[in-house]
């Protein structure tokens, strides 16, 4: 049942929302993460909706909160077209640059993965263990190697066999190390030595806090955030912050994950979400 | 966003001192303002609203023997923060060692918590002070989390029980039941088993974390969760503490900047100590929970403790021992030195993010708004020595025309930048020569720099005089 159900019934209804009502609404939306913020501004929103058109009216209001930016991908329309996969440590960048290229790749598209994660321990056999599985060229470097050479290598690869998709994972860093940033910041421009880098998505954890907006802030100055991949949808987690960041840095919602394997990832559908929150 | 959480703490109290007494309504606004700035810090909707009205109860048990408004502000200033490190430290306590070895510690929590490294890390935090752990690899889920067990353990020189390939290959039941075998046989005295990530809400896996328990029956299973974590802890904590249960809290992640409410919520709905704080990407970057440390960043106070922390960290010891002793030895220091230096700055971020660590660097910030720090004249700087050859940086006086014409080409910048950096180090160089003749202490090395690693125990927050806590310290100041 969505978050502004009720709400609809009673005030189609008994055109009646108790103060309990209105208090249960509150303690909801704040427990989807949305924020004290976006949760105020909503409320007023409601208490300003007639009974007659409800539903139509949350709709606008939600609609309103959300990303003006298209969700659709990113393709270089010219020759090879490189997403970069960024975010904290454990939002699941791994999984999620998997999960893309298996995608990419059933639907008839060549793509090669470079595995730029060479900080954490074992990260590039757990992209090249994935690879295997999903049958898609990883392109690594030395352990503990420079990043951005081992994304320069890749590029230059994928370019040589003229693939389609080059997907770039990063690895985990925390958004207020600036030495860190600083070194994402390079992945990317050295990448673009050979190739211009079309998309960068940044994932959040659907289970993150309020943090998740000083993340997407973060990342967008260093290497401009082209869209988000919420993951980790299929907990009890809603990942409100998402919509938040929407609503203040808009960024869209590009891709959501559900789960360990790697068909469950899809596109976000922005207008399916907002009839799941009303009715 | 939340920069002006303290500053807004701050001024509802200056609000209430400028008062001569004060009034219901006062202590209401400050109660939204606490609870406004708590939802922030993304604890949990009840627990802010069963903390606001025990802070109100005990305040007003405190308010009615006192007169004035400025010393009823401090009393409520005093609840507040009193009564959060209650609740996050009230049960503090270290890992309960078994009297039968081995002591056998059972990590659990969601994917991306940081379970696989936090093993690490407790292996390492035990084994230096003299224990024997062995690591069990049971996270046989993830794609090449035994993999990464094992790399972990051998930088740490901590034996890894890995019987099983992993990426969803064996039974984590048996492997953890075999490991703990294996170490009874071997005598190790400390069994850390690292268990796959799982949902609250997925019934099969919790059940599994439970057969785990139950066939290595732990003395500690530790929750291992996410500073970063959102209002889900409620959910996913009470998940866990129903399906597996656990006995303390490890919040990991630390480093980052995220307030941590969740760690209130967890520790006042489960009534589970949080016992350690994962701080880094380095293995050693552990170390047990401090409450008033957790407290005074829930409400954006600023952090010393962490800011002294994060510079020991960045101005390696041995560097700074060095120098120390080259400058007391009468040599000369050099652009290299200053070199490292720089780069030491860099990497504990920001200005205006240390600034934020600061007490009142909240307001401090705002306030500097428009005369933003330079940033980028570090990176030059750097720039202008990276472009030296290595005995240029040792002797700054064989720089000539044609030296300096390529050192700017070479960084980028104006050959007048050049001489105004080596002008300026010839200056401070000779400064120090001064100062040393004069003999004042090798600690100010490092032309004004935080160089030589301030312990956490010089830091003034137990200083009696002054709070280390902005608020308060304004409270005090202005009386």
């Amino acid at each position: 049942m969505g978050l502004f159900s009720k709400f609809i019934a009673k005030i189609k209804g008994e055109n009646s929302f108790t103060p309990a009502d209105w208090q249960e609404l509150e303690s909801e939306l704040l427990a989807s993460d949305i924020g004290p913020t976006l949760t105020r501004s909503l409320l007023e929103s409601a208490r300003r909706v007639k009974s007659e058109n409800a539903q139509e009216a949350l709709k606008q209001t939600l609609t309103s909160h959300l990303s003006t930016q298209s969700r659709a991908s990113i393709a270089n329309p010219d020759g090879m077209t490189v997403v970069m996969v960024v975010g904290v440590n454990g939002t699941g960048k791994t999984t999620s640059v998997a999960k893309l290229a298996s995608r990419i790749k059933n639907s008839g598209s060549s793509v090669v993965v470079a595995a730029g994660d060479t900080f954490r321990a074992a990260a590039v056999e757990q992209l090249q263990t994935w690879g295997t599985r999903i049958n898609v060229t990883v392109v690594s470097g030395k352990p503990n190697g420079d990043p951005a050479s081992v994304a320069f290598d890749a590029a230059k690869r994928a370019a040589q066999s003229q693939a389609q998709f080059l997907i770039i994972d990063t690895a985990g860093r925390l958004h207020n190390k600036s030495d860190l940033m600083d070194e994402l910041e390079k992945v990317k421009r050295v990448v673009e030595k050979i190739s211009p880098v079309n998309e960068v998505l940044l994932t959040i954890d659907a289970t993150t806090g309020q943090n998740g907006m000083a993340q997407a802030k973060l990342f967008s100055e260093s290497v401009n955030v082209t869209g988000i991949i919420l993951t980790k949808l299929d907990g009890s987690a809603r990942g409100g912050i998402a919509l938040a960041i929407e609503n203040e840095l808009n960024i869209p919602i590009k891709w959501i994950g559900t789960g360990e394997s790697e068909s469950d990832f899809s596109a976000f559908d922005a207008g399916e979400y907002i009839e799941g929150l009303l009715t | 966003m939340f920069d002006s959480l303290s500053a807004r703490f701050t001024s509802a109290f200056s609000s209430l001192r400028s008062r001569g007494k004060i009034s219901a309504a006062d202590l209401d606004s400050t109660y939204a303002e606490i609870k406004q700035a708590l939802l922030e810090s993304d604890v949990a909707l009840e627990v802010v609203e069963a903390f606001i009205a025990e802070v109100s109860e005990k305040s007003n048990q405190a308010l009615s023997t006192i007169q004035s408004g400025s010393n009823q502000a401090n009393a409520i200033f005093d609840v507040v923060n009193s009564s959060l490190v209650e609740i996050l430290g009230g049960a503090a306590r270290r890992v309960r060692f078994s009297k039968n070895p081995p002591t056998v510690i059972m990590l659990a929590g969601l994917q991306g918590a940081g379970k696989t490294t936090l093993a690490g890390k407790l292996a390492k935090f035990y084994a230096d002070q003299g224990n024997t752990p062995l690591l069990v690899a049971a996270d046989l889920q993830r794609p090449n989390a035994v993999t990464q067990l094992q790399v972990v353990g051998e930088s740490i020189n901590v034996p890894v029980f890995a019987p099983e390939p992993g990426n969803g290959v064996g039974d984590p039941v048996k492997t953890a039941k075999a490991g703990v075998e294996f170490a009874k046989s071997k005598q190790y005295n400390m069994v850390i088993v690292d268990t796959a990530g799982r949902l609250g809400i997925d019934a099969d896996l919790m059940k599994e974390a439970s057969d785990i328990r139950d066939a290595v029956k732990p003395d500690e299973i530790l929750f291992v969760v996410d500073a970063m974590i959102g209002q889900d802890a409620v959910r996913t904590s009470q998940a866990f503490l129903n399906g597996v249960g656990f006995d303390g809290v490890v919040l990991t992640k630390l480093d980052g900047d995220a307030r941590g409410g969740a760690a209130l919520s967890i520790a006042s709905l489960t009534k589970r100590p949080i016992m350690f704080a994962s701080t880094g990407e380095k293995l050693s970057d552990f170390d047990i929970f401090y409450p008033e440390r957790m407290a005074s960043r829930i409400l954006g106070m600023g952090d010393v403790a962490t800011l002294a922390e994060q510079a020991k960290k960045a101005f390696d010891s041995d560097k700074s021992a060095k120098l120390e002793a080259k400058f007391a030895s009468g040599e000369d220091f050099t652009l290299e030195d200053f070199l490292d230096q720089l780069s030491a700055m860099s990497k504990m971020g920001s200005m205006s993010k240390l600034m934020g660590m600061l007490p009142g660097g909240g307001q401090m910030k705002q306030l500097t708004k428009g005369a933003n720090f330079d940033e980028s004249e570090i990176v030059r700087t750097k720039a202008i020595i990276q472009s030296m050859t290595p005995r240029e940086r040792q002797e700054p006086k064989v720089l000539n025309g044609s030296r300096r014409a390529r050192i700017a080409l070479g960084a980028g910048l104006k050959v007048s930048d050049v001489n105004n950096l080596v002008d300026r180090f010839s200056a401070a160089q000779k400064m120090m020569r001064q100062i040393r003749n004069g003999g004042v202490p090798a600690g100010m090395a490092g032309m004004g720099m935080p160089a030589m690693a301030p312990k956490p125990a010089n830091i003034p927050p137990k200083k009696k005089s002054k709070s280390g806590n902005p608020a308060k310290r304004a409270l005090e100041e202005s009386q």
